[in-house]
């Protein structure tokens, strides 16, 4: 079982994010889990979410402390949260940011598996928007190889409609142009 | 479960004799309390006086007052509870109240 | 068969209920039911399904409208949690002496002060006297699942109680997870439209909600008990047709892994199934324990908790809610009651524990079982309290 947490800012989407993954994964056989951390939620203040997924049934009802992946949706919020806390050793975190990998390594303090991608960038090139939870998809399956890419096509086309293309050209440029910093 | 009853035991019933819900199912059976008891006066109506407008049956919080066939309104006493409405608000001043008689 | 979709819990509850064709719909929201309270707005309006939504202005004119309703012959939906079935309250056993089979949904919430919006199961603890049938579930098919039985149950011309469908607020609500939707003909096939006992029209006046004297008070406690009491055989056998058409088997009282076992800890609700995560942790080391969940809570099914902690020395029973100066939890209670005048009994340990949504994780309830082993006296434990 794999269990991941989502770091964003209210109304960024980070709750679609987990809801792609667990109809993804659900769709293709797999048991998921897609949750927000529940509690009030405004505009602009750092939520979480989080997503459990499995090839066996999941039967855990309580929350993720600690995961295996840490997906972090806004590059401002690496100084303002600690977004590795419970990351198992071992665990992967994967940054929106257009820093370099050594500067968010000294910024957190952090030595693991860290993927970056500036996955704003894309979305405003591909979206118009700086909104970029369905491009972060591409940069998590990329990096956990926890679903495969047409997985998520339905439920986005389901999500987006008109603008689920746009939103899979997003997803797939994160895909190719995650940048891996190996531990260190 | 028992089949609907459209007659009214008398209570207190054994406890299987209940109505599902106690719903009561003689339509009206409200009529069968004759509250007429409760009155220590009566209102007595003076035909001479009654201009026959209906105030007092508009006004009787009862209900009891109904229209005879010559148009006066009488109260049916088996419900009047006395309450001395009716004198107060007929203009005319055709109905009185009177001590209810041993 | 469904297909295997996945969709969160409070809008697939009401799908659920949208297959049952209710008539009326009168829903106020709170958190965290507010997705029921929408999505069920959303469904009506959107013409879906052909029922009214009434927008009160409170809970109290909620189940006041599903009682107006109900009486009239209408099959009537509402959904709450916390404050707002506090609001409720004095409605509720007007409701079901009444015999108005309303189902309602219950996102169980803490309950105030101080203002907690966060999952335990003090909502629905002061409503146990209320005469409504109560049932638990653990995840989103079991919602889905009893959503739709409940109507079944309540309407059986040998019920006709009102049920209240109980859904831990958040844990529950808030997931996403697969999730099998019956189809439309399915479900007709299972529910036939509301044959209502009586209700209100002018061609055929009656009263409803009357009024009893204390000659007769007794007796209409007395027949309301009896009914409630009865309902339980009518439960069993609705679950056994459901068994039979869907292929997902409910009881009264479910056990897990607990043959054999010494120790067996007893859940409402959704812990029940991080508690099984436990349960297998621990029987892998060699430990005997297992698991007893308790699907109806009202009427409480004696026999079958009897029978299935035969057995077993010890019965950690676990309450996510506190009876404020009383014995302890409000399950606990009850299953001491109705094991006290058993010759052969076990242990009974009350545990408290995820108040006001306090997360219990598989490796809390490893520890309350170690604790069990380690406790001495039988006074009642609030898990996990810093003092």
């Amino acid at each position: 079982m794999i269990e991941i947490r989502w770091h964003g800012r209210g109304g960024q989407g980070a709750v679609t994010s987990v809801e792609m993954i667990a109809l993804a994964a659900i769709e293709v056989g797999k048991y998921a889990q897609g949750f927000p951390a529940f509690g009030p939620e405004r505009r602009g203040a750092p939520v979480m979410a989080f997503n459990r997924v499995s090839d066996k049934p999941i039967k855990i009802r309580s929350g993720i402390y600690q995961p295996d992946v840490v997906v972090v949706l806004d590059p401002s919020l690496v100084s303002l949260v600690p977004v590795t806390d419970g990351l198992k050793p071992g665990g992967i975190l994967i940054v929106n940011t257009s820093k370099t990998a050594e500067e968010i390594r000294k910024k957190l303090n952090y030595k693991g598996k860290l993927y970056i991608v500036d996955a704003t960038h894309i979305a405003r090139e591909e979206l118009g928007v700086p909104i970029a939870n369905t491009t972060m998809l591409g940069a998590v399956l990329k990096a956990t190889g926890v679903l495969n890419l047409n997985a998520m096509k339905s439920p986005l086309e389901h999500r987006f409609g008109r603008v689920a293309a746009k939103n899979m050209s997003a997803m797939k440029r994160a895909f190719n142009e995650l940048k891996s910093a190996k531990a260190a | 479960m028992a089949k609907k009853k459209t007659e009214q035991k008398k209570w207190p019933e054994k406890w299987q004799e209940v109505n599902p819900g106690c719903m009561v199912f003689a339509a009206g059976n409200a009529a069968n309390y004759k509250t007429g008891s409760w009155k220590s006066q009566r209102p007595i109506l003076d035909k001479q006086k009654c201009i026959k407008c209906g105030i007092c049956y508009i006004f009787c919080p009862e209900g009891c007052i109904q229209e005879d066939e010559e148009g006066y309104f009488i109260a049916n006493l088996d419900y009047c509870k006395g309450c001395g409405i009716c004198p107060h608000e007929c203009w005319p001043g055709a109905i009185v109240m009177r001590e209810e008689e041993e | 068969m469904g297909k295997r979709i996945g969709m969160e819990v409070a809008i697939a509850a009401v799908e659920a209920v949208a297959l049952c064709n209710i008539d009326v719909a009168a829903v106020y929201p709170i958190t965290p039911q507010s997705h029921i309270a929408e999505h069920m707005a959303d469904v009506i309006h959107d013409g879906r399904i052909d029922s009214e939504f009434i927008t009160v202005e409170s809970e109290h004119s909620a189940i006041s409208a599903c009682a107006g309703a109900s009486a009239a012959g209408a099959r009537a939906y509402t959904a709450t949690s916390s404050q707002g079935l506090m609001l409720m309250h004095e409605i509720l056993p007007i409701v079901s002496a009444m015999r108005l089979p309303i189902c309602m949904a219950n996102a169980n919430r803490a309950v105030s002060g101080p203002l907690n919006i966060w999952n335990d199961h003090t909502d629905i603890m002061p409503q146990r006297d209320s005469g409504w049938i109560s049932l638990f579930t653990e995840n989103g098919q079991e919602v889905i699942d009893l959503s739709i039985m409940s109507f079944k149950i309540a309407e059986d011309p040998e019920v006709m109680l009102p049920c209240v469908v109980n859904i831990d607020g958040f844990q529950l609500t808030h997931m996403i997870e697969p999730l099998e939707l019956p189809s439309k003909a399915e479900v007709a096939k299972f529910l036939p439209p509301r044959k209502p006992f009586a209700s209100l029209h002018p061609d055929n006046p009656i009263s409803m909600g009357c009024f009893a004297m204390p000659d007769t008070y007794t007796e209409t406690v007395v027949a309301k008990e009896a009914a409630l009491v009865n309902s339980k055989k009518v439960i069993t056998r609705v679950f056994s047709e459901w068994a039979k058409r869907f292929g997902r088997k409910y009881s009264v009282v479910e056990t897990y892994k607990s043959k054999g076992a010494d120790t067996l800890m007893l859940t409402m609700g959704s812990m029940g199934e991080t508690a099984s995560t436990a349960v297998d942790e621990m029987r892998k080391k060699g430990a005997k324990v297992g698991l007893v969940k308790l699907r109806l809570w009202r009427p409480f099914p004696v026999e079958e908790l009897k029978a299935a902690i035969q057995g077993c020395k010890t019965l950690i029973v676990m309450d996510r809610a506190l009876s404020t100066g009383g014995a302890g939890g409000p399950v606990a209670t009850d299953v001491k009651s109705i094991l006290y005048g058993e010759k052969k009994k076990p242990r009974v340990l009350n545990v408290i524990a995820g108040l006001g949504g306090r997360d219990l994780t598989v490796n809390d309830f490893v520890a309350m079982f170690d604790m069990a082993k380690k406790k001495k006296d039988e006074t009642f434990e609030i898990y996990g309290v810093r003092e």
